[in-house]
């Protein structure tokens, strides 16, 4: 009898350490690459790299995009997250798997589409190009781009949690005489608040560290068109591992201070939340 | 344009809420001009090749050699996953130990992290001449990971753990002891209890973490550029093959690569959907 518990206890650990080993080995060891390299040359080459001109406009240029891209999800979210929780309609299935679409599709290729309708040789192209705006290789495309790999982020968490919250707070206001704003923000935003801020949490970080589909629009111009994901790229390119890395550990701090922050809220308003229930 | 895909919409008759005309037009507006319109786009383009210029486009050596590259290496690591991420999923919900939360929140990272980062850590990681694990594995087993097709692998196995572990958790999570208990009362050993008892009722969401962890690996981009080393024939994958069609203003034919890979991931998606279907009516 204690020969088998000793060997259930043995069998346990060795998963436990099978476990925490594979994780350290593909997830935290990285981790701990970006800031090793970083600060591999020191403090005064880290703050140099992350100050020179380049690096600046780069860091500007994804909070410009950021704060372009993530608002204009938030405003769709809600919309989305009201026509499809609050009524009845046909075809809802289709809509919101719609909706997740952007999700299934590569970086890649969520940056080719836009060449496809915008480039040089694309469908608006020639028009655009006639009447002087430049969508491709400009802030236009990376924006639009971005928009379309965080599109889902907001609009999945509030549809579900709205759905569940269901319809009778906000009758019984319309039916007390307040106007549909009012209810929404009076009735329907205070109940939502954590799940929005979860899903713009999420909406944000992918949107400053989308790499693969701005890549294909950017045209890579430095201090005009790079983000700080494709400014690490060049600086890679060109053997400055660690000024790569330096800017890259920026964006790791912002990966670990949003995952801090959803833990926080999955901890504290767990209930408000509708993926946190998931976990 | 909205008429495209979307059933006629109207609403319930009997609500007095307001506002679903404005909010369902923006959403499908929206919806239209940053996905649809962009996705018809992709799907109309390869075809000004015909069909004999769209199989030529992506059976040309290299792109073929692209794809069968990004849909094996995505597969090995989504098996890859499976397994690890159902073991870490049991460990992180059957058992307590000291660090559990903290192995919990690591998960997520790959979620978080931008892929460029975490592409540039992997090639420093598993460099031959100076990497952490890169060297000694050089030297020892005289065993190169980076610059080839295993390092590919490594990098998808990074990006799709959150998948399967997310999937299968909160599953186990639900799953009623009360059957175990039973079986074990019955004189089931404990491997019988789990493959009897448990798996069964873990294989959709196991299926589902597994073909979304696919799903997502066959067109990652960012994680895997930097440690394919993306040689022709050898290391190059699907979507850099994208890019240099792009560079050389061949639309058409990195829009074919594009509708390959969209089909790909449709298909996985609609796999996932009628195992669940099945699995449901069980």
């Amino acid at each position: 009898m204690t020969a088998s518990l000793i060997a259930r206890a043995a069998f346990r650990t060795a998963l436990v350490l099978t476990g925490v080993a594979f994780v350290t080995l593909v997830v935290l060891l990285p981790l701990a690459t970006v800031f090793e390299e970083a600060f591999r040359k020191g403090w005064s080459y880290f703050a140099e790299a992350v100050s020179e001109p380049d690096a600046v406009a780069s860091i500007r240029l994804t909070l410009i995009v950021a704060a372009i891209a993530v608002p204009l999800n938030v405003i769709f979210g809600v919309a989305a997250a009201w026509a499809i929780a609050k009524f009845e309609f046909r075809g809802k299935g289709v809509l919101i798997a719609l909706i997740d679409l952007p999700f299934s599709v590569s970086p890649v290729v969520s940056g080719l589409i836009y060449v496809l309708l915008y480039g040089a040789h694309g469908w608006f192209g020639p028009e655009l190009q006639a009447m002087g705006v430049k969508v491709i290789f400009s802030v236009v495309g990376i924006v639009l781009a971005t928009v379309f790999v965080t599109f889902p982020f907001v609009a999945r968490e509030l549809i579900p949690l709205m759905q569940e919250q269901g319809t009778q707070e906000e009758e019984a206001a319309i039916t007390l005489g307040a106007s549909g704003w009012r209810t929404f923000f009076s009735v329907t935003l205070p109940n939502i608040k954590w799940g929005l801020l979860y899903g713009v949490l999420l909406c944000n970080a992918r949107a400053m560290g989308e790499f693969g589909a701005v890549s294909v629009v950017s045209g890579h111009i430095r201090g005009q068109t790079n983000t700080m994901p494709l400014h690490v790229e060049i600086l890679y390119n060109d053997y400055d591992i660690a000024g790569a890395f330096a800017v890259a550990s920026l964006l790791a701090g912002l990966a670990l201070v949003t995952l801090i922050a959803k833990l926080g809220l999955e901890w504290r308003y767990g209930g408000e939340l509708a993926a946190a229930r998931k976990h | 344009m909205t008429a495209l895909t979307l059933p006629r919409a109207a609403p319930r008759r009997h609500t007095v809420l307001p506002g679903f005309g404005l909010t369902m037009g923006f959403t499908l507006f929206y919806l239209s001009m940053v996905v649809l319109l962009p996705l018809v786009a992709l799907i109309v383009r390869p075809w000004e090749l015909g069909w004999d210029g769209f199989i030529k486009a992506v059976s040309e050596p290299a792109v073929y050699a692209s794809l069968r590259l990004s849909f094996l290496t995505a597969l090995i690591a989504a098996a890859v996953n499976a397994v690890f991420g159902l073991l870490l999923a049991w460990i992180l919900v059957r058992y307590r130990f000291p660090g559990r939360r903290l192995l919990d929140a690591a998960i997520d990272l790959p979620f978080a992290l931008p892929t460029a980062v975490a592409g540039i850590a992997f090639a420093t990681l598993y460099s031959p001449r100076s990497g952490w694990l890169g060297q000694p594995l050089k030297e020892t087993f005289d065993l190169i990971v980076a610059f080839t097709p295993s390092g590919i692998v490594i990098a998808l196995v990074f990006i799709g753990l959150p998948f399967v572990v997310r999937s299968v958790q909160p599953v186990l999570e639900d799953l009623d002891r009360d059957q175990e208990e039973a079986a074990a009362t019955l004189g089931a050993r404990s491997w019988q209890t789990f493959l009897r008892v448990i798996m069964p009722a873990l294989l959709p969401a196991w299926f589902t973490g597994f073909a979304l962890a696919f799903a997502r690996a066959v067109g990652e981009y960012g994680s895997v550029i930097f440690i394919a080393g993306n040689r022709p024939l050898y290391s190059e994958i699907a979507p850099l093959k994208i890019i240099q069609k792009l560079e050389s203003y061949d639309y058409a034919g990195a829009s074919a690569i594009g509708v390959t890979m969209l089909g790909a991931s449709f298909l996985i998606l609609l796999a996932i959907n009628l195992a669940q279907r099945w699995v449901a009516r069980r």
